[in-house]
């Protein structure tokens, strides 16, 4: 456990000095959240005396999740292939498995600076979440980090470096214009709703505004994320590839 | 007699249907250096690979310290350095050795390593900044720090510039004078005839050949043997044309600077055979650089073992296999 722990640290480490994981963890968020909680930019479908920012920060959060479970992880695990540093970790007494361990507990870690940073910044333009609704978020966080931490292992498992920089990236811009995750699955054109609250970021994105506007726990956007986090688990055990 | 380090047996390994380690058994001692050669496609990264534990196998075995290959015992005491080297760009020499160090449970201090390999003045460097042969440096300490029973080296030397060579070659030559297996897989053949006490030769997935680099080439370049060095290599067809006009074997034709930057010929070098090839220098008004008689290398030994020509019948390589 000690050498997971370790690694763990040294992966987290990594990620918080790198500059562009930093941007697109913490800082394109942060202006997302600036940008949609205190201007009229977006319109918003908001319930009789809810504020902006109680549709915006939830979502946010869960955008961060994504950042750093799915994009910034994809793109690092896929050059630490191209340059053999899997490999290499994999010869010793740390192995695949705690390989894998170690890149989920640096994801939480991150996530953990995440949360404190928009949590924070979202407190000081006047975010109150419901704090009752806090475990629930948390688990649905958890489910969403397992989730698309699955996906980005998968991509960056199977394809080139260069395709999972394009990919992940791209994936990134797309759920976050049109997955559900800042912006209400209700937001969309009634076909498109559908759609976006059946993937892992619209039911990660609606759970976590529901949780945290004290309006309850969504048990149904919970099973669809527990869902996509065993197949895409799975999916990512078969074919993950440590050599390219 | 004490069981060897690792012992492959009967390993085969397919990639969708087509067989590229077949049947194959070897194995290194501890206190020796075991070069595993072939050319591309032999199936030498494959074997290594499963012995390291990264690939599984189709059927065999491998033994690594008396464990199976790949499993936790095993890997707390084998030590791996990567050709592609293996390491984290955006980290610095320290931290990496570090972060390997902390993985074998062990929290040594990584400096008297670095400043052994002339790493000091880069070890706060990131990796990124660094030259091929400090990487290159920076992997050996990585595969060394433990202090492993049995050490993988993938083209260990590949890139460096002289002195960082020997001081590569003066590290694996204290490796195994401490005990340790060293198992070196190289294309540079000269590498595996100054380090090597043991030599297995690979050629389709198949063992062509064992023994120490000595008897490797008296059995297969003997002291009949010829070089030359034309001054520009000669193409496949004035190979043919010589071999063809001085009625010689042609063992290999290849060498740093290309194919036909050397040219191997096994007869025994007679006055006659001399003025031979010197007459056909001149008719086709081919410059040499060098001329060489006498014994050959290992170079010229594993150029005949992996010939096209080894792998028909009567060749003295395919009678060595069936005598097995």
């Amino acid at each position: 456990m000690n050498r997971v722990l370790t690694y763990a640290r040294f992966e987290a480490v990594s990620a918080l000095r790198n500059g562009e994981q930093l941007l697109i963890s913490i800082i394109l968020p942060a202006l997302v959240l600036i940008g949609l909680g205190r201007s009229g930019v977006v319109e918003l479908d908001l319930l009789p005396g809810q504020d902006r920012l109680d549709v915006v920060v939830p979502g946010v959060l869960g955008l961060a999740v994504l950042s750093s479970a799915f994009t910034s992880q994809a793109i690092a695990t896929a050059f630490d292939r191209r340059w053999g540093v899997l490999r290499q970790l994999a010869t010793t007494p740390l192995g695949a498995r705690g390989i894998v361990a170690g890149k989920v507990l640096s994801v939480f870690a991150v996530q953990v600076v995440q949360v404190v940073a928009l949590g924070a910044l979202g407190l000081a333009l006047g975010w109150r979440p419901e704090v009752a609704g806090v475990p629930g978020a948390l688990l649905v966080g958890v489910l969403g980090s397992v989730a698309f931490t699955s996906l980005g292992l998968l991509i960056a498992g199977t394809l080139r470096a260069e395709a999972v920089l394009a990919v992940a990236n791209l994936l990134w811009v797309l759920l976050l214009v049109g997955g559900g995750l800042v912006l209400p699955a209700a937001t969309f054109s009634s076909g498109l709703a559908v759609v976006t609250a059946w993937l892992p970021s619209g039911a990660m994105g609606d759970a976590l505004r529901l949780s945290l506007t004290g309006g309850g726990f969504d048990v149904v956007a919970a099973v669809v994320l527990a869902a996509w986090s065993g197949v895409l688990t799975a999916l990512a055990a078969k074919l993950f590839r440590p050599t390219s | 007699m004490p069981s060897p380090a690792l012992a492959i047996d009967d390993l085969t390994v397919a990639y969708g249907g087509r067989v590229v380690v077949d049947r194959l058994s070897l194995s290194a001692d501890a206190g020796r250096v075991t070069a595993v050669l072939g050319p591309n496609g032999a199936g030498k990264t494959t074997t290594i690979e499963c012995a390291e534990g990264l690939r599984r196998a189709d059927s065999g075995t491998i033994t690594v310290l008396g464990h199976p290959a790949g499993s936790s015992p095993a890997r707390a005491r084998v030590g791996v350095m990567l050709q592609d080297g293996g390491l984290p760009m955006a980290r610095t020499a320290t931290e990496v050795l570090s972060l390997v160090a902390a993985m074998h449970g062990r929290s040594r201090d990584v400096d008297p390593l670095l400043a052994r390999l002339d790493l000091t003045d880069v070890a706060r460097t990131p990796v990124r900044r660094l030259s091929g042969g400090q990487r290159q440096r920076v992997s050996l300490g990585a595969a060394i720090l433990a202090e492993p029973d049995l050490l993988f080296l993938d083209e260990p030397s590949a890139g460096l510039d002289p002195q960082s060579r020997r001081l590569v070659w003066d590290l694996v030559r204290s490796l195994r004078d401490g005990g340790a297996a060293v198992v070196l897989t190289t294309h540079l053949l000269e590498e595996a005839e100054a380090l090597a006490d043991v030599v297995h030769v690979l050629a389709a997935g198949r063992l062509v050949a064992s023994g120490s680099p000595h008897e490797l080439i008296e059995r297969f370049a003997g002291p009949d043997t010829v070089r030359l060095r034309p001054v520009s290599p000669l193409s496949d067809d004035a190979v043919a044309r010589l071999a063809h006009a001085v009625g010689a074997a042609t063992v290999g034709a290849g060498r740093e600077g290309g194919r036909g930057a050397v040219v191997t010929l096994r007869h025994e070098p007679t006055p006659a055979f001399v003025a031979a090839i010197t007459a056909w220098c001149v008719e086709e008004d081919v410059r040499l650089r060098a001329l060489d008689v006498g014994g050959g290398t290992l170079e010229d030994a594993y150029l005949e073992l992996t010939s096209p020509a080894a792998q028909s019948a009567d060749h003295p390589v395919d009678r060595e296999r069936a005598a097995r």
